[in-house]
């Protein structure tokens, strides 16, 4: 077997979600190789050369690259693919590797399975199904497997390994028909909601986006990432990248706090790997209560500041 | 301009999902089924388009048993102008979705495709994708705003780290994000005059292809369990048990 990591980078960092991607690969096979496309990455190059148990990193440096343009990484990647004879793709189930994996597999004329949870065999995994209200237990026929990893499932691989580094050439043929306009990317200097150990998320219940600065105090304090709900979002409390659930981000920290949040099933369905989850609603029947390990019934202006104050 | 429209008929997202007890799948009798909520975003949009002279005509294309085509009469009552019926009594998995996909395509030749970003099913995120892979269209997926600049399209796309805007050439596929916008209520008037509207059926056997799928279910289970724990009076019994009994803090 032979396995091809494509990572997930911004050209400045590996994203943590490709380690978890390499500790769920290393569960098929040993032989596993990680691929890097990008524009002056060099700095995630040498990080990634580091991590423990690859066989080798192969990398492409080109201006096509920069924005990670799923049309103009589809190529490459198939061509590396058919050349090496690789038997599984994988990738971080992201917006990275949701945009892009489904291209690869389609021109493979093989089935993706998405966002696996855990790995059975090399051709069987588990994946969530109706928003984690069902885990399926799926075996593939085909001859190559194209999966997408989720991150919060699987540990981080190491970083005290020394991998070869090969360079692969590459001459595009830019795809004409996509172009890059501009990002709006929120800026934070608290941790990455889904690698976390503290995540404290607010709801409707906050009422306003103002009013997020009273969860923002308390997650410095404790090193905490800020997620939000749907409503919360919606209601343009926060960005969008900070929404929790079945089509937001799903998290798995050590403790996740819910502010102001009832507990729909979708909510629900991106933060129950939680190790602990507290809710703290003014409402005693919110649902949110049905999953949580220690509840807090009150009004959220009293509490959080109570609690800031005790930290 | 024409836009495709493509409608999943899906158990609703309000209905508590039951596993069935020999495990080979959720139960799917008696359950209320509605359009995708994402897919009614991408006929909402495509319904704006039209209202802003963007699009001239709307077509809708559901895959799946008969009752597919109460999808697509929602999708007409919304604004849409006709539909296709694509009659499949298999579940088909998104691969084999997207080569059907690609023969209404290449048949009806639209400009813009718009798919919801996952059905809430199967949640496999994939269909959009693949067939922008086939077609060659651009792509544009999670998208919360489409605007229509010269023959471009400017999309932008929600993506982990914030907001991303891309300029697609057409023919090209979106695939919607819940922030697109909100799907209206059809009017009663409108789904009356929804029932004058046509529908073509096709029956997949007939388009062709291969259509064998290529995994084979071994067991559904129910989610490990999350039990409710204690409720806390106040703040410091909070404190006392994230730092002694959970020591998380
Ligand atoms: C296809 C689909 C996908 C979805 N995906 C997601 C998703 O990924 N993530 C997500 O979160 N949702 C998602 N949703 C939406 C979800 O169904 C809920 O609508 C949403 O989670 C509700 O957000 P909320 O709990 O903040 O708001 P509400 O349900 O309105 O709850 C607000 C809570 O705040 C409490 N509250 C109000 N004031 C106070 C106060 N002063 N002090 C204490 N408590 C107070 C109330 O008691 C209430 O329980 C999705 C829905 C659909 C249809
Ligand atoms: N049976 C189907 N009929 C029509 N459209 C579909 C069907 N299955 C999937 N789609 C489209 O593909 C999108 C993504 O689905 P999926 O890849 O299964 O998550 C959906 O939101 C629909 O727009």
């Amino acid at each position: 077997m032979k396995i091809l990591i494509v990572a997930e980078h911004d050209n400045k960092d590996l994203k943590p979600s490709t380690l978890s991607c390499i500790t769920a690969a290393k569960q098929i096979d040993t032989n596993i190789e990680l691929l890097i496309l990008g524009f002056n990455c060099d700095a995630v190059i040498q990080n990634a050369s580091k991590i423990s148990g690859l066989k080798k990193i192969k990398f492409i440096n080109n201006e096509d690259f920069k924005h990670q343009i799923a049309e103009d990484l589809t190529q490459p990647i198939m061509n590396i693919v058919k050349d090496a004879k690789y038997t599984h793709v994988m990738s971080p189930s992201g917006t990275f590797g949701k945009n892009l994996l489904p291209r690869i597999s389609a021109l493979l004329d093989v089935q993706q399975i998405s966002d696996i949870t855990q790995v059975i065999d090399h051709e069987t995994f588990e994946r969530p199904i109706y928003a984690g209200n069902a885990m399926l237990k799926v075996k593939s026929t085909d001859k190559i497997k194209v999966v997408t990893v989720r991150g919060t499932c699987f540990e981080q691989a190491l970083l005290d390994g020394n991998v070869d580094v090969e360079e692969i050439k590459f001459t595009t043929n830019n795809s004409e028909k996509v172009k890059f306009l501009k990002h709006e990317l929120s800026e934070s200097d608290r941790p990455e909601l889904t690698s976390a150990k503290i995540v404290i998320s607010g709801g409707r219940g906050m009422q306003n986006g103002d009013n997020f600065k009273l969860l923002e105090g308390i997650a410095d304090k404790l090193g905490a990432a800020v997620g939000a709900s749907r409503a919360a979002v919606d209601a343009g409390f926060v960005p969008n990248d900070w929404q929790v659930g079945q089509t937001g981000k799903i998290v798995a920290p050590d403790l996740y706090i819910a502010v102001g949040i009832s507990g729909a099933i979708q909510h629900i369905a991106g933060i129950k790997d939680s190790k602990f989850i507290v809710a703290i609603n003014k409402d005693e029947e919110a649902p949110i209560f049905n999953f949580s390990d220690y509840g807090l019934v009150g009004d959220l202006f009293e509490v959080l500041p109570k609690l800031e104050e005790k930290l | 301009m024409k836009i495709l429209v493509c409608v999943k008929r899906v158990i609703d997202y309000n209905v508590k999902i039951r596993v069935k007890s020999d495990k080979t799948g959720v139960e799917k009798d008696n359950v209320k089924m509605s359009m995708n909520p994402f897919d009614e975003i991408a006929v909402e949009e495509a319904v704006k388009m039209k209202e802003n002279e963007i699009a001239k005509e709307i077509v809708v294309v559901s895959i799946g048993t008969e009752a597919c085509k109460e999808t697509i009469r929602s999708g007409l009552a919304m604004g849409a102008d006709r539909g296709i019926h694509i009659n499949s009594d298999e579940d088909l998995e998104p691969l084999n979705i997207s080569k059907i996909l690609m023969k209404i395509v290449e048949n009806e030749k639209p400009d813009i495709v718009l798919m919801g970003k996952q059905a809430i099913d199967d949640d496999s995120n994939q269909t959009g994708q693949m067939l922008a892979a086939l077609s060659g269209f651009s792509q544009a997926t999670f998208a919360s705003k489409v605007e229509k600049v010269d023959s471009f399209l400017n999309v932008t796309r929600e993506i982990d780290g914030g907001l991303e805007t891309l300029k697609l050439s057409l023919p090209c596929i979106i695939t919607t994000d819940l922030r697109l916008n909100e799907p209206r209520y059809a009017s009663l008037p409108n789904i009356m005059k929804a029932r004058q509207k046509k529908i073509d059926s096709i029956d997949v056997s007939t388009l062709g292809l291969d259509l064998s799928p290529r995994l084979s279910v071994i067991e559904v289970n129910d989610p490990p369990e999350r039990k409710a724990g204690i409720m806390v009076k106040d703040i410091d019994e909070l404190m006392e048990k994230l730092t002694n009994e959970a020591k998380v803090i």
